[in-house]
């Protein structure tokens, strides 16, 4: 689950990590009388789920009050499209307005895990404010890690050493050591799956500021966080995938025409490649679990059909848990319950087959259905060639 | 032969007095797995399917012999009831559990590689040595003795493959759901090798997906040490970067983990990669033929 930065930034004061006065504002003038608050000059930054917000235009400096009301004005309620927002942008809802930080250099810092290593890791650069992937696959030794024992923790010594390494100034070297012990220390209690200071920055006056903030939850420990999911956002999430997700289906939604219902989520990404396989593209990934109820399998299939690019649906199922009965009670349900038009191809396979396989076929709608996945792939690219009749 | 089970694995169910532990204790009574033991704590004296329970695990391995488990624990109490496992000194430890928080694998993973326990899972259907034992949630019905390891990511896209193998008359000798979160127990690399060394197996199917760099590790591994032949399919190409594509672990972030990275190093280690999932029994059986 991700966060705004203004909200992740609240974490980072609770945690001691230091950071400029701010305040998060949803409309003009309370943006222009939390200018007036802080003093000028600010910085007017949209808060929105994704990075490259400076290159956007989303992020202003304003020297006085004038400024902040025209950036504030110009970025609020629009779309702000970043490299990561792709073309039809998001829309900013909250702006942060934030005491201006004069720059001396910026460092990028953050601590995440490291899969291949089954641990995590301290990651730390002088390239700080730019693409640290770019960074890593342009000069991987300007990277620097240090590797964390999981039942030792991040030890004071390593966080000195990443220090000593940046080269910071000695006045910066005590806080600085201090600050990667504690956003390591919120990485751990908060179930962070990544806590990023990009860029981290040092003051003329050799102060350290977290100039941006993002932290990543991991969903799984989420349930032991209640006030860290009450951060969540929905308004930046899909809402078709937020209708999903309110009765607990797995639910993607991707630029295809294609859509696809499928029990598990292997067998639904490679459900996704078999419909590209055959020329055709995937409306969504879909998988509605082991545990589905002819009522979760209603919903999914309106959730498909909802969606307006969808010409075709294509159902794949292999029944363990989730019998093949309980799936064509729910899939005829909701046809009949919508009146589908569109094309339905049902592939399936696993417990109970022959009852769901007679369910829809006495069910008085025109299911195409599959005695195997070689022979589904064939169906849906006859659809989509149009030459299915 | 098989690897990690077969009829001698005398296994343990923690969680066997609750829904999914009884549902599937019975399952796999009938698929021959030679349950000795079950554990729930506060429970003991109690018997569920003829196999008595225990309060604690290490009671349970006093008393019957256990070395194996399977865990139908819920995610907050999972990890707790791995170490407890891995310290009572059982072998092989499998954890079905979905949606165990990373933050208490690191630990779980550190610990079980130092006292030498075997992990498969969390989030995972578990294994199965068909005809032998299973320690899983699989129908055991759509599997078939035989020569065909398999090492899988996913659960029901190996439930496909090995509906594919059985109807091409292509039996298994194990089948292995490594789970599908980003840090995991036994992965490709530590199985691949157990596979070669079994004189049942013939050939491996390798079900792999985008994240991380398991499978491209795997690569890296099968040219140096594997002889069998190798069938691999990796799902996600169509998944698009920045999204969890259900598992936890199924993420292609900064560029990293695509499907085509996976597939690409496969195929120069000398592994045949199937490029629709509905070929993948019978690229193994052209594979085997050959």
């Amino acid at each position: 689950m991700k966060i705004h930065e203004y909200q992740a930034k609240e974490l980072f004061a609770i945690y001691g990590i230091p950071v400029a006065l701010s305040r998060a504002v949803t409309s003009v003038e309370d943006a222009v009388n939390a200018g007036k608050e802080i003093g000028s000059p600010v910085v007017v930054k949209a808060q929105i789920h994704a990075g490259g917000r400076g290159k956007g235009g989303g992020i202003a400096l304003a020297k006085d009050e004038a400024a902040v009301r025209e950036a504030a004005d110009r970025i609020l309620g629009t779309a702000l499209v970043t490299p990561q927002t792709g073309p039809e942008g998001r829309v900013v809802r909250t702006l942060l307005i934030e005491k201006a930080s004069e720059i001396a250099s910026e460092f990028y810092l953050a601590i995440t895990v490291d899969r291949a290593r089954r641990q995590a890791v301290a990651i730390a650069s002088r390239a700080g404010g730019v693409n640290i992937e770019e960074t890593a696959e342009k000069d991987p030794d300007a990277i620097l890690k240090e590797w964390i024992e999981p039942a030792i923790g991040l030890r004071p010594f390593q966080a000195h050493r990443l220090v000593r390494k940046l080269g910071l100034p000695k006045a910066a070297v005590r806080p600085a050591t201090k600050l990667i012990l504690n956003l390591y220390k919120l990485f751990c209690s908060e179930d962070c799956s990544l806590a990023e200071i990009n860029p981290l920055a040092i003051t003329a006056d050799d102060e350290l500021v977290a100039i941006d903030a993002k932290l990543t939850f991991d969903d799984s420990g989420l349930f032991r966080h209640p006030a860290t999911q009450e951060l969540r956002d929905l308004s930046e999430e899909d809402p078709l995938e937020v209708e999903a997700t309110a009765v607990n289906l797995n639910y993607i939604k991707l630029d295809g025409n294609v859509g696809c219902l499928v029990n598990g989520a292997g067998l639904a990404m490679a459900t996704m490649d078999l419909i590209d396989h055959v020329g055709a593209r995937p409306a969504n990934f879909l998988d509605v679990g082991g545990g589905a109820t002819a009522e979760m399998i209603e919903k999914g299939f309106r959730i498909l059909v909802g969606d307006p690019d969808v010409e075709a649906v294509f159902i794949n199922i292999f029944g363990g848990i989730l019998r093949c009965d309980i799936l064509a009670e729910g899939v005829v349900a909701a046809a009949k319950a919508v009146d589908v038009k569109l094309p339905v191809i049902v592939r399936l396979e696993g417990t109970n087959v022959e009852a769901g396989r007679e369910i829809l076929a006495s069910s008085g709608l025109e299911f195409r259905t599959a005695s195997d996945l070689e022979e589904a792939a064939e169906m849906v690219g006859d659809v989509v060639k149009g030459v299915a009749t | 032969m098989s690897i990690l089970i077969d009829e001698q694995t005398r296994a343990m169910v923690q969680g066997i007095t609750g829904g999914e532990g009884r549902f599937h204790t019975e399952r796999m009574l009938q698929d021959g797995t030679n349950i000795v033991a079950g554990v729930t704590p506060g429970k003991a004296s109690e018997s569920v399917e003829g196999v008595p329970v225990f309060d604690t695990v290490s009671d349970a391995v006093a008393e019957t012999g256990a070395n194996a488990s399977i865990l139908f624990v819920p995610p907050p109490f999972a990890a707790d009831a791995i170490l407890e496992a891995a310290e009572a000194g059982i072998e092989l430890i499998v954890c079905l559990t979905e949606g165990v928080p990373v933050h208490d694998m690191l630990p779980v993973r550190r610990y079980v590689d130092l006292v030498g326990t075997k992990l498969i899972g969390p989030n995972t259907p578990g294994l199965i040595s068909p005809g032998k034992s299973k320690l899983g949630v699989m129908a055991g019905y759509i599997h078939k003795p035989g020569s065909i390891g398999i090492i899988s990511r996913s659960g029901t896209l190996t439930y496909e493959v090995v509906h594919q193998l059985t109807t091409l008359g292509i039996g298994q000798s194990t089948c292995v759901g490594i789970g599908g979160d980003p840090i995991v127990g036994l992965s490709y690399k530590e199985l691949l090798p157990m596979f070669e060394q079994d004189p049942e197996t013939e050939g491996i199917i390798l079900i792999g997906e985008i994240g991380g760099s398991a499978e491209e590790e795997a690569a890296e591994l099968i040219e140096r040490e594997i002889s069998k032949p190798v069938v691999a399919f990796i799902a996600g190409r169509t998944a698009p970067p920045g999204r969890r594509m259900g598992h936890a672990g199924a993420i292609i972030a900064g560029g990293s983990g695509t499907a085509e990275a996976k597939m690409q190093a496969l195929i120069g280690a000398g592994v045949t990669v199937a490029a629709s999932p509905a070929e993948i029994g019978a690229s193994m059986a052209e594979r085997l033929s050959s």
